[in-house]
């Protein structure tokens, strides 16, 4: 998974130590990735030529119990605040992914002085009846993999979802995943909304809204939702892509998002 | 040993391309397609007549659940059938399994309906504390996988300080915070009712029964010889926790046909095996297991084992014949009252249990063979099975203590007489 450092970055409150990967060297840059799990993927390698990344787990995601203790978002926020200050980022561009999306925003709204430069991927948080959120948790895994990829036979995706030889390998990839999932739907399920509607304008930071136009799991309505609640915020489709671009177009992902951040 | 009819109360009718045409039983079978209210006002009529009629017969108890949005069994409150029965002059218990408490919120709504009931009844109930199923509550109540344990834990918390501490008083939880704790009524039975949990064999559910002396009821449909393994479990975590083995701690769900023989049982009854197991159980993987809603030790050792699962098989239920639900894999106890009886006298042997679970209305059969089924047991089984544990000297401190029929076969001293 990780071509950078993994950092087990101690935290402050009662929980898990977080283990952030962290490579390249530059202007401080954070991801949040979505519900399926943390990543370092190629697109985080291009971002890193030019930028010191840091991409945490969200916790619960490691050890579950750390769960016990974040009874909210809220609790989130600020357990990321925590991290982010116990890796001694001040002011830093933020991207969030999906479920990372949500929070990234969500910080944005709730500490604008500390986010540069925001970046969401098709980000949950918003709700609109007319194009509802795809349900990810409770859907089989051939269900999760046709509303996550707009061609699921791509070279790329079927790299990307090839599990691991090894047996014990692909068991641990498979409670990774089991993880991941149930500790971000610990903060959104059913409904990936919390009334980020009435906080995106709170939000400072630049930013940028990328979206697959084919995403069919947060549809790409919501990039213009987005954008209206956020002042000054630009929305770019990337075509031939659905819920996670920065895979299925990564040239052109890392070309929008790079250049944003230059 | 103790028989308790229980019903599950589901929807009779179901297309016979059922499985095939909707992906599961339960949280989206489409109700409009499928649920018509007209035959739910016959359904319910027939079920609340089933109990009336076990309760006439002289059953144990008789016993209701919950459950939601699902053709399986929809008894969306419990409460509302067992007021019903709560209100008939007998000495039968009520046996409420249960009350889903994570979906109630505040919970203190569990504790004044339970002890409603248990006043209405003459304290003939059992308070049931069932966990819940992961349809029920992550699907249709849409809770996070994760807080649907921490929420049961603290509503059982909330619940037994209401019925055995003075009200007033403040109860802070994290789920639930009430400044004023004072539920009237309290229960009629002191401390409180018997307390029974339910599950489909987790870990967490067998220590929490011997950390508070409950009893426990394993629901499956796979028979007692699937449960085997899973009721030693139970029994060794009893063992482990200094408890004595009782078996009134445990309890069991069967499925029980009864003909005059094994043949007539075979062709009254099999047709309705069939639909159980085909269109009841027909629940879609991604509701009945979503991540977060068992631990991660479980899944690995669900990893580990990699067995089937209590839903679905991979061989469709209309191609297995009697003698593959019956003999093979015992998942159904059927046919002639002697067979019953050998059957039922070698799962509650097996798996030690003092508490039965009889269901005796299956999927798709009416109102009359529900009657022939249930006279045929309350007449030939019924007294033939209520004496075991009674030589060992058992005696069940799970009943509540207003149900006091065919209470000699517990103390096994005095015959006392049971009014009409």
């Amino acid at each position: 998974m990780s071509n950078g450092t993994i950092a087990q970055v101690a935290h402050p409150g009662l929980f898990a130590a977080n283990p952030v990967i962290i490579r390249g060297t530059g202007t401080p840059v954070v991801y949040l990735h979505g519900p399926f799990g943390q990543e370092w993927s190629g697109f985080l390698d291009d971002i890193s030529e030019v930028h010191e990344v840091y991409a945490p787990a969200h916790p619960g995601s490691v050890d579950m119990s750390d769960l016990e203790h974040l009874d909210s978002l809220w609790d989130l926020i600020l357990y990321y605040d925590d991290l982010f200050r116990a890796l001694g980022l001040e002011r830093f561009d933020l991207i969030g992914h999906s479920f990372g999306g949500m929070v990234a925003a969500e910080y944005a709204a709730s500490f604008p002085d500390r986010v540069k430069k925001l970046v969401l991927i098709d980000a949950m948080g918003l709700w609109n009846d007319n194009h509802p959120v795809a349900d990810h948790l409770l859907a089989s895994s051939q269900a999760r993999i046709a509303m996550r990829f707009h061609d699921a036979q791509s070279d790329v995706v079927l790299d990307h979802l090839k599990a691991p030889e090894d047996p014990a390998a692909a068991q641990e990839a498979h409670i990774n995943q089991f993880m991941a999932l149930a500790s971000t739907s610990h903060f959104i399920h059913p409904i990936p909304e919390r009334g980020l509607h009435k906080r995106l304008r709170r939000i400072s930071a630049p930013t940028l809204v990328v979206w697959g136009a084919e995403d069919r799991l947060t549809p790409p309505a919501y990039a213009d939702e987005f954008a209206a609640l956020i002042g000054g915020a630009r929305v770019e489709l990337i075509k031939g892509a659905g819920h996670v671009p920065q895979l299925e177009r990564r040239e052109e992902a890392t070309g929008l998002i790079g250049d944003f951040l230059a | 040993m103790k028989s308790i009819w229980f019903h599950m109360q589901g929807y009779r009718d179901l297309p016979d391309d059922f499985p095939q045409k909707y992906d599961s039983v339960w949280v989206t079978p489409p109700n409009d397609e499928l649920c018509d209210p007209a035959m739910v006002s016959k359904y319910l009529k027939w079920n609340i007549e089933e109990l009336e009629l076990a309760d006439e017969l002289g059953f144990d108890g008789v016993g209701v659940n919950e459950h939601h949005q699902n053709a399986y069994g929809f008894p969306v409150s419990p409460n509302l059938i067992a007021s019903i029965l709560a209100n008939r002059r007998s000495d039968a218990a009520i046996v409420v399994l249960g009350n889903t408490l994570p979906l109630y919120n505040p919970a203190i709504r569990v504790a004044e309906e339970f002890a409603t009931l248990d006043c209405l009844s003459g304290g003939r109930l059992v308070a049931g504390f069932p966990v819940g199923s992961p349809m029920d509550t992550v699907g249709c109540y849409g809770l996070p996988p994760t807080e649907v344990r921490p929420r049961y834990y603290e509503a059982h918390d909330l619940i037994m300080q209401a019925w055995t501490k003075p009200g007033p008083f403040p109860f802070n939880g994290r789920f639930n915070k009430l400044r004023y704790v004072n539920p009237w009524p309290k229960p009629l039975q002191k401390p409180h009712p018997p307390v029974w949990l339910a599950g489909g064999g987790s870990i967490e559910t067998w220590k929490f029964a011997t950390d508070n002396n409950y009893t426990y009821s394993y629901l499956s449909f796979s028979g007692h010889l699937a449960a085997k393994n899973l009721m030693q479990g139970y029994w060794d975590q009893v063992e482990k926790a200094g408890l004595d083995d009782n078996p009134y701690r445990a309890g069991f769900a069967q499925l029980v046909v009864v003909g005059d023989t094994d043949a007539d049982a075979e062709k009254l009854y099999l047709k309705h095996i069939q639909n159980f197991y085909a269109k009841s159980l027909h629940v879609a993987p991604h509701f009945a297991a979503p991540p977060g809603f068992q631990t991660v030790d479980s899944v690995k050792a669900a990893l580990a084992k990699s067995a089937g699962s209590a839903f679905g098989s991979v061989t469709s239920p209309y191609d297995l014949t009697w003698a593959d639900y019956t003999e093979k894999s015992k998942r159904v106890i059927g046919g002639s009252p002697d067979t019953v009886v050998a059957g039922l006298e070698e799962a509650i042997r097996s798996l030690r249990v003092g508490h039965l679970m009889v269901i005796l209305q299956i999927q798709s059969m009416d109102r009359e063979l529900t009657e022939h089924n249930t006279r045929l047991f309350a007449e030939k089984v019924m007294p033939r099975i209520r004496t075991i544990w009674d030589k060992e000297g058992y005696r069940d401190h799970w009943w509540p203590l207003g149900a006091t029929r065919n209470s000699q076969a517990d103390t096994s001293v005095i015959k006392v007489g049971v009014p009409a």
